[in-house]
């Protein structure tokens, strides 16, 4: 196959063989995308850019790969959510709470890539804390999706919690970057982008030094331009960690191995629960092609049940919040963080530090959180709550006798405008239907770009899998990908503002 | 069951989140349209049913009991919005 004539058109598995070879230097690369970074700010994509020291790991890349001594993504320039903690480098979380912190310790997942060889380009924008599905609950500003809708200006947004990974992959800003999902953070936003986002199984990644959301529930994943890319990232994110006792010790795969294996004879669910009240007809009749291009590549097509489905989304704004409402307990203004000027007494410290560090959508989740696990509540609500989701997981176990991945939309409509959802929390809410039942099981899942609406914007198709069985929905998106043919890029528009 | 004013401003002060009176009534409509929704959690019968504690089917792990890092005080100072002699600086606690 022919290399592409621009190198920000590369994608991650093109660049590292094509560094590997010397045909490129990790330097040349990185100068591309750092350039492309610095050309995109419109997007409002990062948060912080880190363009010298990128420069300096691609310099070290390059002297490794001149002695022969070159690593899996030995050279290779990535974005980084602003979740993760970097040494010595600023991780906000999307909050003006954590708008100063420099961490001293690099989160186990990032640590990971740059001992694989990885440059870092930057830190992507974010939802606050990861709580959003726009990006727009960002104390540093919305992002901006790469795609606009045919013949409009309006600036859309690109989905979240990770929409600035997604809009910075989207628009060739990075070869890839990394995300998190809690409740569908990096798939939905990979669906309206026209990217790929891996949500794997809970445990697969270790979450030490990613700021902590919901503990359960938060997992780490790759955001990428092509499935193989996916594949070869979510290898090297994946570890067992001794500093993260829910991390399991199984063995990595090599998911890149087993991509073009083919879906013959796997047997596809759609539980039928996932055709929700009002569904678009565009998302119906993508599901179906879907459903078409794994039957014609040789799957078997099977009618499932997941009878808890629709009660997943109100569970889960139980359960995140109530965890969040713990995890968020650490930001007091006295060990690092925002702190209230002048306060009278220490609980004034407390109360006024955190009013005035986090956003609104952080406080009311925060509440959430406090009432439902406040004295004479939970049981009613917290624990109800963890009971059905004991019930959702059951579900998947029983689909999982009759069918080895399941097939639903990953979102219920495209990219939508800036503003348009943020007055209502519940409709915001509503954009995690498909994707928060995986959390709560604790399953892996995957969107992968499907098609366009009539607008020309992008969708997304998603798979689920058994736990610690990316390798499965990784090739059967690999399929939907070739059927799909999809290769529709954004205008860069944002060049020309 | 709804959500008044009181309530957020109890739930407020558990949470050490300062929200003014101005701030706790549109705080609990909000709150209420969300506890509204998740009302219909109490149609699921969940007689019988073990809560969910863990997602992945495995024991918690044990590990040696030793120290592995330590001597850290200058960096985690290195944050602190005030601080002396690897003392974090609070406002006067006990009168």
């Amino acid at each position: 196959m022919s290399l592409p004539t621009t190198l920000t058109d590369f994608t991650l598995a093109q660049a590292r063989d094509a560094v590997a070879a010397k045909k490129i230097s990790s330097t040349e690369l990185t100068k591309a995308f750092s350039k492309a970074v610095a050309d995109a700010r419109p997007l409002n994509a990062f948060v912080t850019e880190t363009p010298e020291k990128a420069l300096e790991m691609a310099a070290a890349s390059d002297a490794r790969i001149a002695k022969g001594e070159a690593r899996p993504l030995e050279g290779l320039p990535l974005a980084i959510k602003d979740l993760f903690c970097t040494k010595g480098v600023k991780t906000t979380a999307g909050s003006k709470i954590l708008g100063n912190f420099i961490p001293p310790y690099e989160s186990t997942v990032s640590q990971n890539l740059w001992d694989a060889g990885a440059v870092m380009l930057g830190k992507t924008n974010m939802d606050e804390f990861a709580m959003g599905s726009s990006n727009e609950t960002s104390a540093f500003g919305p992002v901006f999706n790469p795609w606009r809708a045919r013949n409009s200006n309006a600036n859309l947004v690109p989905g979240g919690s990770s929409g600035g990974s997604a809009a910075a992959v989207s628009g060739h800003l990075c070869l890839a970057a990394t995300g998190t999902d809690t409740g569908g953070s990096i798939r939905q936003p990979a669906a309206v982008t026209g990217t790929v986002g891996l949500k794997p199984t809970y445990g697969r990644c270790s979450r030490w030094g990613t700021v902590a959301f919901a503990s359960s529930l938060d997992q780490a994943g790759p955001m990428t331009r092509t499935v193989r890319d996916a594949a070869i990232l979510m290898k090297h994110m994946a570890s067992v960690d001794p500093k993260d006792s829910t991390s399991v010790d199984i063995p990595v795969p090599d998911y890149e191995a087993t991509l073009e294996d083919g879906v013959k004879g796997l047997r596809v669910g759609i539980p039928k629960e996932y055709r929700i009240d009002a569904m678009p007809p565009e998302i119906e009749h993508l599901w179906t092609k879907g459903i078409e291009w794994l039957k014609a590549a040789g799957a078997e097509i099977v009618d499932v049940s997941l009878p808890h489905t629709k009660y997943a989304l109100p569970t889960y704004y139980i359960v995140a919040p109530a965890e969040a409402s713990s995890n968020l307990a650490r930001y007091d203004g006295v060990r690092f963080g925002h702190r209230a000027k002048g306060a009278k007494d220490i609980t004034d410290l407390y109360e006024r530090s955190r009013a005035e560090g986090f956003g609104k959508e952080v406080q009311r989740r925060i509440l959430i959180g406090t009432y439902v696990l406040s004295s004479g509540y939970y049981d009613a609500y917290y624990a109800r709550a963890q009971k059905i989701r004991t019930l959702i997981a059951n579900d998947f176990t029983q689909a999982y006798k009759k069918c080895d991945v399941l097939l639903t939309p990953a979102t219920p409509g495209p990219a939508f405008a800036v503003g348009d959802k943020s007055a209502d929390p519940v409709a915001m809410y509503l954009n995690d239907v498909f994707t928060v039942t995986v959390n709560l099981a604790g399953l892996p899942g995957i969107a992968v770009p499907a098609g366009l609406t009539a607008n020309g914007l992008p969708l997304g198709l998603q798979l689920i899998g058994k736990a610690f069985d990316e390798a499965t929905i990784l090739r059967a998106a690999r399929s939907i990908e070739i059927a799909s043919g999809f290769n529709a890029k954004p205008t860069q528009w944002w060049r020309a503002a | 069951m709804s959500v008044d004013k009181d309530t957020v401003r109890r739930i407020a002060k558990l949470s050490r989140l300062a929200l003014s009176d101005e701030q706790c009534a549109p705080m609990a409509a909000e709150l209420n349209g969300i506890m509204n929704w998740v009302q219909q959690l109490n149609e699921v019968n969940v007689d019988g049913v073990t809560p969910m504690t863990s997602v992945v089917e495995q024991n918690l792990k044990m590990r040696a009991d030793k120290v592995t890092e330590g001597g850290n005080a200058d960096a985690l100072m290195a944050n602190a919005p005030d601080g002396e002699d690897h003392f974090f600086v609070v406002p006067k606690v006990v009168e």
